[in-house]
Parts: C-alpha cells; sequence; structure tokens
C-alpha cells in the first residue's frame, strides 16, 4: 500500500516515533508566532531559565491587535500596545526576527509566511492560531497549538504528538463559473459539518483543487479548522513550485528541493481513513446564515427553519442561531440587506482576493449608508495592489482603505460591528460576537461581498450586474 | 501543573452543542499577558444575559463542566482552557471535544472527559433537573460514577493519563530527549528556510 503526503511529512518529521507508550516527538520547521498568544509562553520559558532552542526556525508578527489606520499615532488601547510592545521584547530578547507596527513586511502570520517564501512543501509549521491550517496550502503539514505547546516549541523546536487519522475530500468535476475556493470549503463544511473532521488531516484533492491558484488553496486549507480538521493539506505540483520560485526564503538550489517535492504527493494507491467527495458543477455561491461556518446555503437558497432538521439538538441549534442572527427562516438569502462589508483576513486578504473583488466594485458604487472597508492581509498585499490602482477603483466606490491586520475578523482592535449590525465578511468565523458583541456576521467569497457592498444585500454575483443594469 | 486523580463534585450543565472558544473567552479579554484571572470573564457575554445558569447558587463551586458535542471549537487560544480553570472547574464531560482545545486542556491539568451521547444527556438532565446533584470522576481507574449511580468508563491515552495523575510538566519530559533532538538535527541536512537572516 502506497504511502499518503500527511504520512511522508509526519515520518521526516519523527525524532522519537510513537507507539503504545507515547506520542511520537516531532521535529518543527517553522514556528510562527503573534502578540495574542505567545506573552504566557516566553514568561514561561524565563520562569525555568529556558531559551529558545532555535530562534533561526522562528519569525514573529503583531497582527491581531494593530490598528489598521492612523498607525503613525500608535496603538491607543493601552492593553494592546502593552501585547504588542511585549511581543517585541520577547523576540528582540530572545533574538527571533519580529514585524511589527512599522514594519514594510508587517500582516497577518498566515500571509506573510507563505508570501515570504518562508512556507514551503514538506515541512512542519505550527502556530498559536488554529488557522495554521493555510500554510498546508503547499503541501505542509500545519497545524494550530495553544500556548503551553507554543512554550513547548520554543524550548525544544519539537512537539509531542499523537497520529491522527487520514481523511481526503475529492472535489469532483470542473467549478462553474462565478463560483471560487471560498464556496468549495463552504460548500464541504456545509457537507459534514463543523465536526466533521476532527482528529482527521484532510488532504484536499480532485480537479478543481489542482486548477486552483495557491491563494485559492490557501484559502480553502485556511477553513479546515472550520471543519474540525486537525489539518488540511494539498499536494504541491508545479502551481506551488512557481509560486515559491524567487520569493526571499526560496531554497538556494531551488532544483534540487524541487526535486524533493516531487516525492510528496500521496502514492496513487495510498489509502485513508476516511473519503468524502464533493460534487463541484452543483456548487453555486456560498453564504452563512447561522453561527457557525457549517450554517451555509447557496446564494440561490432560502434561510433553513428549525423544522427541517431531525436531531433536538440540531433543531435547538438553529433556533438560537436564527434568534442572535435576527432571521425568521424561510426568507430568500438574497433578501437578506447588510449593514457592513469587510474584505480582508487570513482567508481572504491577498492579492488575488482583492483583485477580485475590484473586478466586481470597478465602476460602481457602496450602497448609501453601507460602510465597507478593504484591509489587506499584508504590507506587500497593500503596497501591490496599490501599484496595481486597486486602492483607487476601491476608494472611489467609497470603501475605506486600511493597513494590514486581522482586524474586522475578530475585532480586537477598533474595527468591530455594532450590536445587530450585519455584515457580509470575507473571513472565517461568523461565530456570536465574533466582529463584535451582537453583530451578525455572513461569510462569503471576496466577489460575493463587493457585490453585496454596491446592492446593499446578500447577492449572487453571477447576476447582479443584470440586476443593477435593470433596477 | 497540579495533578489530577478523583474529582467529587456538584456538575454544571452547559446544554448546547458547538460551544465556541469565542463564547468561552470573548476577544477582548486576551490582550491580557497574564496567565491568571481569566475565570470572572468565562462565558462574559453570556453572562449579560437575565438569567444565567451557571450562576446560579446551586452550581456554586462546581469543578465538573457537562456541555454538548464539539466543545471548544474554534480558536486554539488556552485562554479558554485557562479561564475554565480558573473558574474553579478541573472536569469537562462531552461528547466530543475539537482538538486544539482537548490538548489545550491536557496541558495545563484539566481533564476532557469524552461519554457517550446517551451519558451526556442524562448527566444534563440530572443536573438541569435537580441543580446542586454531584457526581465523580475516577482518573486514575478512567471512570465516572454518574448521578443516578451507574459507573462508566471512558478512554483517555496512557501518556496523558500518566502525566495528568503526576502533574508532570511536558517540556521537561521531551528535554529527557535531547540526545535524540540533537542527533536528528545533526542527522538531518539542514534544509528549509531560516528566520534570521532577516535580523
Ligand atoms: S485574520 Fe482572523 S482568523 Fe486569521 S489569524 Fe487573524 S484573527 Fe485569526
Amino acid at each position: 500500500m502506497g504511502t499518503t503526503l500527511f504520512r511522508k511529512v509526519w515520518d521526516l518529521h519523527e525524532v522519537v516515533p510513537g507507539g503504545p507508550a507515547g506520542p511520537a516527538i516531532l521535529y518543527i520547521d517553522l514556528h510562527l508566532v503573534h502578540e495574542v498568544t505567545s506573552a504566557q509562553a516566553f514568561d514561561g520559558l524565563r520562569l525555568a531559565g529556558r531559551t529558545v532552542r532555535r530562534p533561526d526556525r522562528t519569525l514573529a508578527t503583531a497582527d491581531h491587535n494593530v490598528p489598521t489606520i492612523h498607525r503613525e499615532r500608535g496603538i491607543e488601547d493601552e492593553l494592546s500596545r502593552l501585547q504588542v510592545e511585549a511581543l517585541e521584547r520577547n523576540a528582540n530578547e530572545f533574538g527571533i526576527p519580529v514585524f511589527s507596527l512599522s514594519s514594510p513586511r508587517q500582516g497577518i502570520v498566515h500571509v506573510i509566511g507563505p508570501e515570504l517564501g518562508f512556507t514551503q512543501p514538506g515541512m512542519t509549521i505550527v502556530c498559536g492560531d488554529s488557522h495554521t491550517s493555510t500554510h498546508g496550502a503547499f503541501g505542509a503539514l500545519a497545524f494550530g497549538i495553544g500556548t503551553s505547546e507554543v512554550e513547548h516549541v520554543l524550548a525544544t523546536q519539537t512537539l509531542p504528538q499523537a497520529m491522527p487519522r487520514t481523511m481526503r475530500i475529492t472535489f469532483e468535476g470542473d467549478l462553474p463559473r462565478g463560483v471560487v475556493a471560498k464556496d468549495l470549503i463552504l460548500g464541504a463544511i456545509g457537507q459534514m459539518g463543523v465536526a466533521g473532521a476532527q482528529g482527521h488531516v484532510v488532504e484536499y484533492a480532485g480537479p478543481a483543487i489542482r486548477g486552483l491558484t495557491m491563494e485559492g488553496r490557501m484559502t480553502v486549507c485556511n477553513m479546515s479548522i472550520e471543519g474540525g480538521a486537525r489539518a488540511g493539506m494539498v499536494a504541491p505540483d508545479d502551481t506551488t513550485f512557481e509560486y515559491v520560485e524567487g520569493r526571499m526564503a526560496a531554497p538556494a538550489d531551488f532544483a534540487a528541493a524541487v526535486d524533493r517535492w516531487r516525492d510528496l504527493p500521496s502514492d496513487p494507491d495510498a489509502e485513508f481513513d476516511r473519503e468524502m467527495l464533493v460534487d463541484v458543477p452543483s456548487l453555486a455561491p456560498q453564504v452563512t446564515w447561522g453561527t457557525t461556518p457549517g450554517m451555509v446555503a447557496p446564494i440561490t437558497g432560502r434561510v433553513p427553519t428549525p423544522e427541517q432538521y431531525d436531531d433536538p439538538t440540531d433543531q435547538e441549534a438553529v433556533r438560537r442561531a436564527l434568534e442572535y442572527m435576527g432571521l425568521r427562516g424561510g426568507e430568500a438569502m438574497e433578501d437578506i440587506a447588510i449593514d457592513t462589508v469587510f474584505l480582508g483576513s487570513c482567508t481572504n486578504g491577498r492579492i488575488e482576493d482583492l483583485r477580485a473583488a475590484a473586478e466586481v466594485v470597478r465602476g460602481h458604487s457602496v450602497k448609501d449608508g453601507l460602510r465597507a472597508m478593504v484591509v489587506p492581509g499584508s504590507m506587500a498585499v497593500k503596497a501591490q495592489a496599490e501599484e496595481e490602482g486597486l486602492d483607487i477603483v476601491f476608494s472611489e466606490a467609497g470603501f475605506e482603505w486600511r493597513d494590514a491586520g486581522c482586524s474586522m475578523c475578530l475585532g480586537m482592535n477598533p474595527d468591530i460591528l455594532q450590536p445587530g449590525e450585519r455584515s457580509a465578511s470575507t473571513s472565517n468565523r461568523n461565530f456570536e460576537g465574533r466582529q463584535g458583541k451582537g453583530g451578525r456576521t455572513h461569510l462569503v467569497s471576496p466577489a460575493m461581498a463587493a457585490a453585496a457592498a454596491i446592492t446593499g444585500h446578500l447577492v449572487d454575483v453571477r447576476t447582479f450586474d443584470a440586476a443593477l443594469a435593470g433596477a | 501543573m497540579e495533578p489530577i486523580t478523583i474529582v467529587t463534585s456538584t456538575v454544571a450543565p452547559m446544554d448546547r452543542a458547538d460551544v465556541d472558544t469565542d463564547q468561552i473567552i470573548p476577544k477582548q479579554f486576551l490582550k491580557r499577558i497574564e496567565r491568571s484571572g481569566f475565570g470572572e470573564f468565562l462565558f462574559f457575554d453570556w453572562r449579560e444575559e437575565d438569567f444565567y445558569l451557571l450562576d446560579r447558587p446551586e452550581y456554586a463551586g462546581a469543578r465538573i463542566l457537562v456541555a454538548g458535542r464539539n466543545f471548544g471549537c474554534g480558536s486554539s487560544r488556552e485562554h479558554a482552557p485557562w479561564a475554565l480553570q480558573d473558574h474553579g472547574f478541573d472536569v469537562v464531560i462531552a461528547p466530543s471535544f475539537a482538538d486544539i482545545f482537548r490538548t489545550n486542556c491536557t496541558k495545563i491539568g484539566m481533564l476532557p472527559v469524552i461519554l457517550p451521547d446517551d451519558d451526556v444527556r442524562a448527566i444534563i438532565g440530572a443536573a438541569l433537573d435537580q441543580p446542586g446533584i454531584g457526581m465523580t470522576v475516577d482518573l486514575g481507574e478512567s471512570v465516572v460514577v454518574l448521578p443516578d449511580g451507574r459507573s462508566v468508563e471512558f478512554h483517555i491515552e496512557d501518556a496523558v493519563r500518566d502525566r495528568l495523575l503526576n502533574g508532570w510538566d511536558d517540556i521537561g519530559l521531551t528535554l529527557l530527549q535531547s540526545e535524540e533532538i540533537d542527533a536528528y538535527e545533526n542527522s538531518r541536512e539542514r534544509e528549509g528556510p531560516v528566520t534570521t537572516t532577516l535580523l
């Protein structure tokens, strides 16, 4: 029997194999660090008199707390400022490179790793952040960890890990027009549920995945955790190698690296513990209506009612979600009016996402009274977009053009929803209060978010041009 | 961390599925750089609702929380188990847990117990019908004694159980294998990107 991509990467990193007596000890190639989940880990090191074993495999950035306007004024919120300062101090003390507020390389941790070329096939990558799964798009084994584990990796460059199970999600058939990576992963989560992949590392496969750009694959892998998966992976191929080549941290002997990377994809006869199929041609653009990413429907559909579910736990969850979201159930998805549009996050804050949204926005204006903002995933994405004139397209249409950070994806900085406010958001979580206490979030793709900003309600991006013309 | 062996206590019920870590500890409290003091912010937004179940006097001092499936999903924030522990919980029982949350619990000396759906329903039902009712969790034997007196075994990995029973520090255990880590680093051609070139 052949070997899976996951297993090949795992085997390459076993320092001590696992067994009945205990978990394996896995070597970590790259440890990404941000301000929210690291301070207590550095304190722990100091308390125990330990050092960082491999600062040369560690990289820090400030992203969750940072303001996205008026950076020159510094961080006004005192606790946020102290947290970012603690990151800078810790990084300097332990010799770890750090991108803070004024760095042109600053950005969301899962955006800067790939864009600088640090994220490469076959690596093990961890970060105190659940969306570390993003880096799996390169054929790396990348997963989120808690602060105790952050401390563990800082001290030992390894992690004890029980071997997860494997699952393959195959996207069959070609992408229909107007259906993009975000719709693939939302559709898959809708199909399997928010705990559907619990305990598993998922490999995404099939022609629709092969056809995606690296940005698209990152969007898919990013939301693996929303299906409960430990990690998500895509087999590396020419698309991957072309993306990595020429980036700052790309291997010096690139051809030799590619030779090694070509061995990574799962063997044709590799078996997975579980398989799931997604029928791509039947997918429409997806929109969430509830308070978990699994509460999702096609834009052409309707908000469900609790009675449509059999399981009493589901019924209660739907009832609660509808109440929180201010929806009755039964209304058409396209009738839902929006107050705010947020374009950004580690799911959809890359250059290609901004291009897709700008394409929709060009020549239109944001609906009167609606707040719309673009928050690039990194300062480098911002600079690239400005070089392409995308900032002008957005600004002229009435979008706010911001600096890089997590921003309204979780609202730890001042960018938040007010109670009852409703957003179309390109981020990854629609939990209660995620974007601000009482805020109501509908997760969508960048083009769908842009279209909603123009019409003022959720709308099918495939037909909205015609609808506008007829209006 | 503190060892955990046998816990006998009142049970606090949380009759919801998919309780995410944004609910357990909302983001505005993640700005603190200390490790303690999160308990007062546990379920902060829900507690502002008029009548919050876990604040009822009958559940005061509960060390066991029982909840619906997929407890602790979402963000990797260890602040969630910190808040639960700081509030007084040593054990969380559910039909399933999000992977990162479950790991985080075991790293700080909190015990996540997975029980079949029916048993969880029974415990939640008992705790709602007779607030203040208690039960026992025995980690050494991997057994819980339900409020109705039935004993049910649960599964936990041996290594995790040993660590929790003894309160062992995971980093200390791994450092015992420093030679293997050195050997691994030396044997493997050190390919892969070096971050300190940025300094
Ligand atoms: S953009 Fe959102 S999901 Fe991504 S790292 Fe930041 S807060 Fe987390």
